[in-house]
């Protein structure tokens, strides 16, 4: 077997790559499932319904889709110029402070004003979270995967400070359950954020933010001057050196532009639906990292993490309203672990030709040349 | 080896190729870029297999699995780029990988002999307990050479040997060549200089595009026949580019100045000081060209010029006017043109398209962009006028650089750095690695921009280069300037000497 490097990578293949990495994740799991005792298609279908066709299942593959939607696109700005920011969850859960802090102060203003606010709090304080690994950088040379990383363990220990252990600004210290135990705020009836009715669905506002969101970042990389600066660094640092490029100020915003998108996601997240912040909730599900597996199986385009995100939320979602007897609990895990580990492994079919010769002859003459393996 | 073919995803970079070396004799391969020499020697050192063909080795038909096997059959390689451990010693990187090497290196002093006995025998002195990152390279190429003796090559494929030589190394090179072939060595001489093949090769054997074009004997051949097989058609001038050199302006030194260095000094990537207080003037319409043995300081004296690299100590002047230390943007707003040495990392950026490199450094301003939003109706336009203007070969704007060759690459360099309307063009190595033909094509681009008034300084490893096309010409030695002489009174020999330190 030889692997060469393909020198360009045909159009078909981007989207057959995808679909076939997609469809040996389904055929390995349903492997999986026989060798449990189940029968795969019933499950594959009551999944299918759950997701995407049953009565409000659209709508619920909608809010599980809606933060992933907006950390994917935090992630696929920054991998883009392969500023590998790897902090969306901590710049979420800044993002949620920020927003639920606004929606506090602002209880008194009218409902556009506190929602706007909240939005502008998610974006700031994300970006700033974001900017600190951005700045170690440009101007030290550091690692941005290890101190993006690390600044999320203390963004969570930060949310459990406010709420847990601190009389702060979030925390509700008056009603009767939060004597019992901590917990924050709840934001006033007009910071919750509006809802679209489009047929079946009911759309979250988050929802429609991450395709603007998605929209401004497809014309922001392909059609501006920041953008074009962005993906000359991203393709040959010495070559945006050599052109002028001020590459210190093109790390830096690039972050606060991831990070602003991440923080977005935990604006999204108190406005649309917790309505509080909530330290263990938040934590627990992990958006910032489900936003990575996003936007790498979207490879890096923002409309494709749009599709993705939905894709993957419907999956979260059947999964989590299928839970219980008869129904497999980890299966929904392994089917996304398996959908990452074919798509990964698909990049080697996209970028190298790999071919099967078999050598039997003496002349080693090649048989079956461009037959691909899985 | 007989009928030898490979075939590349898109190119067929050997197509039945016939070629045979005997008994002491130096062989040389001659070609263009791409012409398929560096594939057929690698066949022959095992790197890569042939779709089909034969090799046999004295007559005994062979098959390489592995560039292990090609040693073993006495078949070694010696890269343009060299394959040293730079921490290591001498001896041990003679014998490193090498099987009779004993993992514990009980007596190291007996590898030391052997090699150093080796040496002595080819006349090639270098000291076995040496570290490599302390040599010239002229001394890491005798390196390669004895690790191939070692390891009793018996067929010794030299590719491209020449090119970060001094000439007085090069003739020592050719010596020890002598007395390998006089042993009944067979050498294969990978080169596409003329001249140097006529002086030391018994049999040339040219391939163009893939192909034998034929085998010649090297005295019954002359450097105009072979120039011939090796394009397919008669240059216009012979040698390289003398119609090119009669194309050139005298008595520029009396126009203005278009840049003045005054003592500057800049430090290399690990911080150590690599120019000393330089300082020279390249007058409008003229080409200063600045000679040197690889490593002597040329890339930080063109980036300390292009902004790309701050200085230490002293002034660069444009037109009179003060360059900003270590700002690019400056550097390219007054009017410094800028081909690097690295084509493909730095002169562009490879992935993106050929009309995007085309306004790698004019996406700023009106008419590129505006109010921050690039306008992609104008850049297409203007790649596409560019690609027609300067001939570049492509397939259409949208191609991403990568894609094309080496000359094509130095194309979409020289056309976005011409069309800029530049005061100097500061050129490193600007046809390095590039075939006869792309060769001429970027040297007249030059002469036709400095006609125009634009000075040059032409930073270039190849001395015969610098000769054709510099007005005056110094040597640099260690981030010095050894010497500035005019082209009229320059000579071979003298800057020979500058270029291996001497100052004599």
């Amino acid at each position: 077997m030889r692997i060469q490097r393909r020198l360009a990578t045909p159009h078909w293949l981007l989207v057959a790559v995808p679909a076939g990495s997609l469809l040996a994740a389904f055929v390995a799991t349903a492997i999986v499932l026989l060798v449990a005792g189940k029968d795969p298609l019933a499950i594959y279908a009551r999944l299918f319904d759950r997701a995407f066709i049953a009565p409000g299942a659209l709508t619920n593959t909608l809010v599980t889709a809606t933060p992933t939607l907006l950390t994917g696109l935090a992630a696929a700005a920054a991998f883009r110029m392969k500023l590998w920011n790897i902090g969306a969850e901590g710049q979420l859960y800044l993002g949620a402070v920020g927003a639920s802090g606004v929606g506090l102060a602002l209880r008194d203003q009218s409902g556009p004003v506190i929602i706007a606010g909240m939005i502008l709090g998610g974006l700031i304080l994300g970006a700033a979270w974001a900017i600190i690994p951005g700045l170690l950088k440009a101007y030290f040379n550091t690692n941005e995967i290890i101190t993006s990383l690390m600044l999320n363990y203390v963004a969570g220990l930060l949310l459990t400070y406010l709420i847990l252990d601190s009389r702060s600004f979030w925390r509700d210290l008056t009603s009767f359950s939060a004597r019992a135990f901590p917990q924050g705020k709840v934001l006033p009836d007009g910071a919750s954020w509006p809802t679209f009715d489009v047929g079946v669905m009911v759309v979250p506002f988050g929802f429609v933010l991450g395709l603007l969101a998605a929209g401004l970042l497809w014309s922001l990389y392909g059609s501006t001057i920041f953008g074009f600066q962005a993906r000359i660094l991203g393709d040959s640092p010495s070559a945006a050196r050599y052109s002028g490029v001020k590459t210190r100020r093109v790390v830096v915003l690039m972050m606060a532009l991831s990070g602003a998108l991440a923080g977005l996601g935990g604006a999204s997240e108190i406005g649309d639906f917790r309505h509080v912040l909530d330290p263990r909730g938040l934590q627990q599900v992990g958006l910032g990292y489900a936003g990575i597996v996003v936007a790498a199986l979207a490879r890096y385009n923002p409309f494709s993490v749009v599709v993705v995100a939905f894709l993957l939320g419907g999956l979260a979602n059947a999964g989590y309203s299928l839970q219980g007897p008869g129904f497999p609990a980890g299966l929904v895990g392994v089917l996304q672990g398996m959908i990452l580990f074919f798509a990964l492994g698909g990049e080697l079919l996209l970028h190298n030709r790999i071919s099967l010769t078999l050598s039997l002859s003496p002349q080693g003459r090649g048989l079956g040349r461009g037959a691909s393996t899985p | 080896m007989r009928s030898i073919t490979k075939r590349f995803p898109g190119v067929l970079a050997n197509d039945s190729v016939d070629f045979d070396a005997l008994h002491g004799e130096v062989h040389a391969l001659l070609g263009e870029n791409g012409a398929g020499k560096s594939t057929l020697a690698s066949i022959l050192t095992g790197l890569y297999r042939p779709d089909s063909g034969e090799i046999a080795i004295d007559g005994k038909s062979v098959e390489f699995h592995s560039p292990r096997d090609a040693t073993a059959a006495g078949v070694s390689m010696v890269h343009q780029h060299f394959r040293l451990a730079a921490s290591l010693t001498v001896a041990d990187n003679i014998v490193l990988g090498h099987s009779a090497t004993p993992w514990l290196r009980t007596n190291p002093t007996t590898i030391q002999s052997q090699v150093a006995e080796l040496a002595k025998r080819y006349r090639m002195p270098v000291r076995p307990d040496a570290r490599v990152w302390q040599l010239s390279v002229g001394e890491q190429q005798r390196v390669e050479i004895l690790k191939a003796l070692y390891r009793g090559a018996r067929i010794l494929i030299l590719d491209e040997p020449t090119s970060l030589l001094t000439p007085q190394e090069a003739d020592d090179l050719f010596e020890t060549l002598r007395r390998m072939t006089a042993e009944g060595r067979t050498i294969v001489l990978v080169s596409h200089k003329l001249d140097e093949l006529m002086s030391v090769s018994d049999r040339v054997t040219v391939l163009r595009a893939g192909k034998l074009i034929g085998t010649v004997n090297t005295d019954e051949s002359s450097p105009r026949e072979l120039a011939r097989m090796m394009i397919g058609r008669d240059l216009d001038t012979s040698p390289l580019g003398g119609e090119v050199g009669a194309k050139r302006r005298v008595g520029a030194t009396e126009s203005g100045i278009a840049l003045e260095l005054k003592d500057v000094s800049a430090d290399d990537d690990l911080g150590l000081q690599a120019l000393h207080r330089i300082s020279l003037t390249v007058h409008e319409g003229a080409v200063f060209g600045v000679a040197g043995v690889a490593g002597n300081g040329q890339r930080e004296l063109a980036e300390a010029i292009s902004g790309a690299r701050p200085r230490t100590n002293g002034d660069v002047l444009v037109k009179g006017r003060h360059l900003r230390s270590g700002a690019t943007e400056d550097a390219i707003v007054r009017g410094v043109a800028h081909v690097p040495e690295d084509r493909l990392g730095t002169g562009v950026s490879p992935s993106l398209s050929i009309a995007e490199n085309l306004i790698l450094k004019s996406h700023r301003q009106a008419p590129m962009s505006t109010r921050g939003v690039l306008r992609h109706d104008r850049i297409r336009r203007n790649a596409l006028d560019l690609i027609k203007r300067f001939a570049i070969a492509a397939p259409g704007p949208d191609t991403p650089t990568r894609l094309l060759s080496g000359g094509n690459v130095q194309k979409v360099v020289l056309a976005r750095e011409l069309s800029s309307n530049p005061a100097v063009i500061v050129a490193a190595n600007p046809t390095r690695g590039l075939d006869v033909g792309a060769t001429e094509a970027v040297r007249a681009l030059l002469l036709e921009a400095a006609r125009n008034g634009v000075g040059i300084l032409l930073i270039s490893e190849d001395l015969d280069e610098i000769l054709l096309l510099a007005d005056r010409i110094a040597v640099i030695y260690e981030g010095r300037i050894m010497g500035v002489v005019p082209r009229s009174t320059a000579d071979v020999q003298h800057l020979g000497l500058l270029m291996a330190g001497s100052s004599a």
